[in-house]
């Protein structure tokens, strides 16, 4: 590190001191307002999404544009809930996580086992690139690739394959990186007792990564759970419960997006994102906790 | 032996797979807006101010989202700064390891942890409100508010990157300048700042790369007004929003332009991802 010549006034030791205090308090003070969205918007959709949360939400589809209409005409709760969004949702991320965790993992392995040479370094590249492309080009991608290729329409399989190039970088990373940490020598000690090396990876670095591994993919997928814009390209939406990977599919956020435009159905839409945000935000924490746990 | 070699061939066939994701990437966005390109041309498209979308009078032109990503983007990032730049000195010198810490940092990985529709609603129902009370613009909508959210939603990346930058810069250094008698404000803005300047500038570079590309929450505030913004409160539309807004009944010469524009809005985030990351490389 280059020197650096470090000039302390020594004389008005009195206003410097006011000024690192006044610095400090601009600092708490802009540190306190950071973080305040997050109690805001949690205070506001617990606020005005609870009284929709009861058990037809979780198991009814959404209601039509005419029962909306009569429930909010007579001051009712909206009729129905996003049971078909939810069944999307669940569909679409486990497709998702089929394609992406194994393929992953194995290429974290690949970028494990291949530290320092240069095909390595350019897929790690690729990797990081890739993390940073926008959600929404994915979707174009998915768009082309399936709606176009191989579905010939909306389907909930370019959702997914959407939502599956975006998983794999985050797993890919968290693979490298935990693999990094574990100890080199249970892995000498296994190669030098003569196990294969695939019982290596399958057998002793797996599981002695496990709950690193287990939070880089808990992460990617609270990380796509939440993502709209690809699926609007991709999926489309439905009214109805679909579980047929081929055909247009709804997902939560889907719905939410449909009950913005709607203003019959603006009630759902705080219950729909409070359910959202808390299943992500669950999520997010017992992938918090288990990587405490595992360092 | 033979076990060894097919399982070193399924690791890199898998590395393989990376390659062609990005190929395939890349060749079909290129052949999806080949029309587009061929129509307009290259520059013709890119600087072009008109989207007109009228059957037998098609123009499409990229130069109005460009601006209205560049512009929300940049705005966000200067509104972020400030905020997450306290939030690290907070996180990771002055309350460094305490409790206290550990809870802001937390939260600030919650507000992560937030998905774009949702900030998107909150935008809608609370921020645009209190924009449009001031009167500056009617309804709240436009450039200002879309970058207000997209700097609350940027702040959890620059600051994680920041935290980590921070908490790097050698105690040996912070400490010599403490026995020559400086101030906390004079070891940051001596010691701290200028030791760790080019990852900070890293770590904003990335949350830039994050910014231009958000869609959901941009889409449902920036008013979707197809033109070149002329203020701070002006309508306009980003190259996601003008994707998520238009490309569901899209086709034709029309879906070209706007996997064009997806096309263009994939190469600057991949650039401007790939710079930060080269500087963070050689700083760390």
């Amino acid at each position: 590190m280059e020197s650096k010549e470090i000039i302390i006034e020594t004389e008005n030791s009195g206003w410097r001191e006011k000024k690192d205090k006044l610095f400090f308090g601009i600092v708490v003070i802009l540190s306190f307002i950071t973080i305040s969205p997050i109690a805001l918007i949690l205070y506001k959709l617990i606020a005005k999404g609870y009284k929709q949360i009861n058990p037809d939400f979780f198991f009814k589809v959404a209601p039509d544009t005419l029962q909306a209409m009569t429930a909010v005409r007579n001051g009712e709760l909206l009729p129905g809930g996003i049971a078909n969004g939810i069944s999307g949702t669940l569909l679409m991320v486990a497709v998702a996580s089929v394609i992406a965790i194994p393929l992953s993992i194995l290429i974290g392995i690949f970028l494990y086992e291949n530290q320092g040479k240069q095909y390595a370094n350019l897929i790690r590249s690729l990797t990081d690139i890739l993390q940073g492309v926008p959600s929404v080009v994915l979707g174009i991608i998915a768009y082309i690739w399936i709606v176009q290729g191989i579905t010939k329409g909306f389907s909930a399989l370019a959702g997914s394959v959407a939502l599956a190039i975006m998983m794999l970088p985050l797993i890919i990373r968290s693979t490298e990186e935990t693999l990094k940490m574990l100890p080199i020598s249970i892995k000498e000690a296994a190669a030098a007792l003569g196990v294969p090396y695939h019982k290596i990876i399958l057998k002793v670095m797996i599981p002695s990564g496990f709950s690193g591994l287990m939070t880089g993919i808990l992460l990617s997928i609270s990380r796509v759970i939440g993502e709209t814009a690809p699926l609007m390209l991709t999926t489309l939406g439905s009214t109805a419960i679909n579980l047929n990977i081929t055909k247009p599919t709804s997902a939560v956020p889907l719905q939410i997006w449909e009950f913005y435009n709607n203003p019959n159905m603006i009630d759902l839409v705080w219950s729909s994102s409070l359910f959202l945000l808390g299943f992500v935000l669950t999520l997010n924490i017992i992938a918090k906790r288990i990587s405490t746990q595992f360092n | 032996m033979k076990s060894e070699k097919i399982t070193k061939l399924i690791l890199i066939i898998s590395s393989v797979i990376i390659l062609l994701i990005f190929a395939g990437m890349a060749w079909s966005m290129i052949k999806g807006a080949y029309p587009a390109f061929q129509k307009f041309g290259f520059f013709g498209f890119l600087f072009s101010t008109e989207w007109n979308p009228t059957e037998d009078h098609e123009v499409y032109g990229a130069m109005p989202f460009i601006a209205g990503t560049v512009i929300t983007s940049v705005l966000a990032l200067i509104i972020c700064f400030p905020l997450a730049f306290s939030t690290s000195l907070f996180i990771a010198e002055y309350f460094r390891k305490r409790r206290i810490a550990t809870i802001l940092g937390t939260l600030v990985d919650l507000l992560a942890g937030v998905p774009s529709i949702v900030y998107g609603l909150w935008g809608f129902y609370t921020l645009r409100p209190i924009i449009a009370s001031f009167g500056f613009q009617g309804q709240g909508y436009g450039i200002f508010t879309s970058g207000l959210i997209l700097a609350i939603m940027i702040i959890p990346y620059a600051t994680s990157i920041s935290n980590e930058i921070i908490t790097m810069v050698p105690n040996e250094l912070k400490e010599a300048a403490y026995s020559l008698g400086a101030t906390r404000l004079e070891v940051i803005t001596s010691v701290i700042i200028p030791s760790s300047r080019s990852g900070l500038v890293a770590g904003y570079i990335l949350a830039l790369g994050r910014a231009l590309g958000e869609t959901m929450a941009v889409t449902m505030l920036i008013g979707n007004a197809n033109i070149i913004p002329t203020g701070l409160f002006s309508p306009g539309n980003s190259m996601a929003s003008v994707i998520a807004n238009q490309f569901g009944e899209a086709d034709g010469l029309k879906l070209s332009s706007l996997i064009a524009i997806g096309l263009l809005l994939f190469g600057v985030t991949a650039i401007v991802n790939a710079i930060g990351k080269i500087i963070i490389r050689k700083f760390a």
